[in-house]
């Protein structure tokens, strides 16, 4: 561990010099408010918070060799394990005609679907960032992609597994129990350091794009059990199981507009399976009276069949996600996208708003609401219901 | 045998004689206007790939700007269409942000967008042809590749334009979801180059004039604009478009212009 921060302050110092070429990023101040009381006294309701996020760029060999760093940390007030630093990519590109070869950190996202995403499954989720998941943590991988008139051939060897980030003690959007993060389970006695490996077939073939994808390795969700020899102090320990993973991702873009999207997994893990999948469409309207305003309509179904006993608890098994966004189209790019994930079973609804507007040149404000309605005490969200949040993010690019 | 012969030298002059009046006078204006279409196309074939950069002042009608910075690729593509790409380095909250568009001569184009904050291509819907292309007073019609079956045409007139000779044409979107009931064109006789649009609204009326300045050729014979001014006429605003660093025969192919070569774009 002492090897690799002395990496990266070295890479840090010497990237002026190193990635002379481009130095881009942000810096963000970021406020956050919990009208409701919290469960647990230590919790606060009301936060502040710093993040970096420089990306340092340097290519080569017109264009086809090139390295990009891109670390990231955030400063959070209260929850010192929010408080956190990651390499979110650092990795060298060498492409060529019909292929490319990545080596280093990454981040891969696969799919299509906007509720939630079933089938990205290469990086773990920097769970402390975003509850949505679309944060994520940098993942070392050797990746070759096989760049063909058939499609695109994608292999990964991944070496080393990320564990999932936490809220700590004092931070909000955490379970009633602690998890204890310092000791968790893993499957293989290699542990963090088994070798997963994953494959994904893509092509667009006229209107369809899709993409078939193999997963074998450690689960980047964890599975979550007691620590029964300690009732004095409980805490969740998370268990990292092997798992395979097949998943496929569609979407038809239709003449009239309609995107149409499908995203499947099947997840098999000590002799245990379950399939899950989400599909819906997305139609916008745009221009309306010639105002430059698109709005889009979204509505997505959710259905998953895992026994909670074995696999890691999915929030999203009997729910309709239904959404608008919004695109004003306007010199500052304002934009809105609401929505809510509604069980039709016990009625629990999850309402997500999530807007942003350009402030001159550099800035940009993006707000951020979550809302836990009707939470039933047996529903996956029931350790969040007061939390609900509204989040002002205040980013500087450079 | 003699009636065979009288009526073949019938059926001759006949033909002949229309042939004659087809090609001198009874051209139609729709067949005149699509001439010269089809001509200003055929002067631009055969360039191959080209990319250019391009920074976009906008204008509101109290004078405030705001810049955008982006560099563009095109590919050209025999019998459809041109392929092109264009990359976001300003504002540089969107920077790293990339379009993928495939025009088609023929129904509706395939069109990608590459969000880097997620590292997500989405295939997205070539419907927007009106909108605003970032939050400009370029519409996402204007800065698309213009095939000549995209539109129907009606010539209109001759005319000294900034002490040019030009011909003046009608073009009438063939898309229903064109912003554009109709727009009239100004080429110059010379080189059929571009000079000066008019784009009327749904209900008929002046909506927009784009005007284009500075044309400089490339490899000889392909002539490029080095700025263009479009203004809207309802709303006061305006956009300046400024072309710079044009490079042509870049030895770009289709795998310049694919999903992958979005992410990497930089």
């Amino acid at each position: 561990m002492s090897f690799y921060r002395i990496l990266v302050l070295i890479l840090i110092f010497a990237s002026p010099y190193l990635f002379g070429q481009e130095l881009s990023g942000n810096i963000a101040i970021e406020g956050r408010l919990f009208p409701e009381s919290p469960l647990s006294d230590e919790q606060h309701g009301s936060s502040l918070s710093l993040s970096m996020k420089p990306e340092l760029y340097y290519d080569w060999d017109g264009g086809y060799q090139s390295i990009l760093f891109v670390p990231f940390f955030r400063l959070d007030q209260y929850d010192e394990d929010r408080t956190h630093f990651d390499i979110r990519e650092l990795f060298w590109t060498y492409s060529s005609n019909d292929w490319e070869l990545k080596t280093g950190i990454g981040q891969i996202f696969w799919g299509v679907t906007e509720s939630q995403h079933l089938v990205d499954i290469i990086n773990q989720t920097d769970f402390v960032e975003s509850i949505d998941g679309e944060k994520k943590l940098g993942q070392p991988m050797v990746n070759f992609a096989l760049i063909q008139d058939w499609g695109t051939l994608d292999l990964f060897i991944l070496p080393g597994f990320r564990e999932r980030t936490f809220q700590g003690r004092k931070g909000r959007l955490r379970f009633p129990f602690l998890i204890d993060k310092d000791n968790p389970v893993y499957q293989t006695e290699a542990e963090y350091k088994h070798i997963d490996f994953a494959s994904r077939y893509s092509h667009t073939i006229g209107s369809i794009d899709f993409g078939v994808s193999y997963f074998y390795g450690t689960s980047r969700e964890p599975r979550f059990s007691f620590n029964f020899e300690a009732p004095q102090n409980p805490k969740i320990i998370p268990i990292y199981d092997i798992i395979h993973q097949a998943g496929l991702d569609l979407q038809y873009t239709s003449e009239e507009g309609w995107l149409w999207k499908l995203e499947s997994i099947v997840r098999r893990s000590r002799a245990k399976q379950f399939f899950s999948v989400t599909g819906g469409f997305e139609y916008t309207f745009y221009n309306i009276s010639e105002t430059g305003l698109d709005i889009g309509l979204l509505a997505e179904y959710l259905f998953d069949d895992r026994d909670q006993n074995y696999f890691s608890p999915n929030p999203f098994n009997n729910h309709i996600f239904a959404g608008t966004r919004l695109a004003f189209n306007d010199v500052q790019s304002t934009d809105l996208l609401a929505g809510a994930l509604v069980n039709y079973r016990t009625g629990s609804t999850f309402i997500t708003v999530e807007g942003s507007r350009r402030i001159g040149e550099s800035f940009k404000l993006i707000l951020e609401v979550r809302a836990f309605t009707n939470i039933p005490a047996d529903d996956f969200f029931y350790g969040f219901r007061k939390d609900g949040h509204i989040k002002l993010d205040l980013e500087w690019y450079f | 045998m003699k009636v065979i012969n009288l009526r073949l030298k019938t059926v001759l002059f006949i033909s002949l004689f229309f042939i004659v009046i087809t090609t001198t006078q009874a051209q139609t204006p729709e067949e005149k206007g699509l001439q010269i279409a089809v001509e200003a196309d055929k002067r631009d074939t055969g360039f191959g790939d080209s990319q250019a950069e391009l920074k976009m002042v906008l204008r509101n009608k109290n004078g405030q700007e705001s810049t955008r910075s982006i560099r563009n690729r095109t590919l050209e593509v025999e019998g459809d269409g041109d392929k092109s790409l264009v990359i976001f380095d300003e504002p540089r909250d969107v920077k790293g942000t990339a379009f993928l568009s495939f025009t088609h001569n023929e129904g509706p184009d395939d069109q990608w967008l590459y969000l880097p904050a997620l590292k997500r291509v989405k295939r997205i819907s070539s419907n927007n042809k009106s909108g605003p292309f970032m939050g400009s007073e370029f519409a996402f019609e204007d800065i698309a590749s213009q095939e000549v079956e995209k539109y129907t045409y009606k010539y209109l007139m001759e005319e000294i334009y900034d002490d040019m000779d030009c011909v003046v044409i009608e073009r009438y979107p063939v898309d229903p979801k064109s912003g554009y009931s109709k727009q009239i064109v100004w080429y110059d006789k010379d080189e059929y180059r571009q000079h000066k649009i008019d784009s009327y609204d749904r209900k008929g009326s002046l909506l927009k004039t784009l005007t284009s300045s500075g044309y400089k050729s490339y490899k000889g014979k392909f002539w490029r604009q080095s700025e263009m001014k479009m203004v809207n006429h309802i709303t006061g605003k305006s956009t300046d478009l400024k072309f710079s660093n044009y490079k042509f025969g870049n030895g770009l192919s289709d795998r310049d212009f694919d999903k992958n070569s979005l992410k990497r774009a930089r």
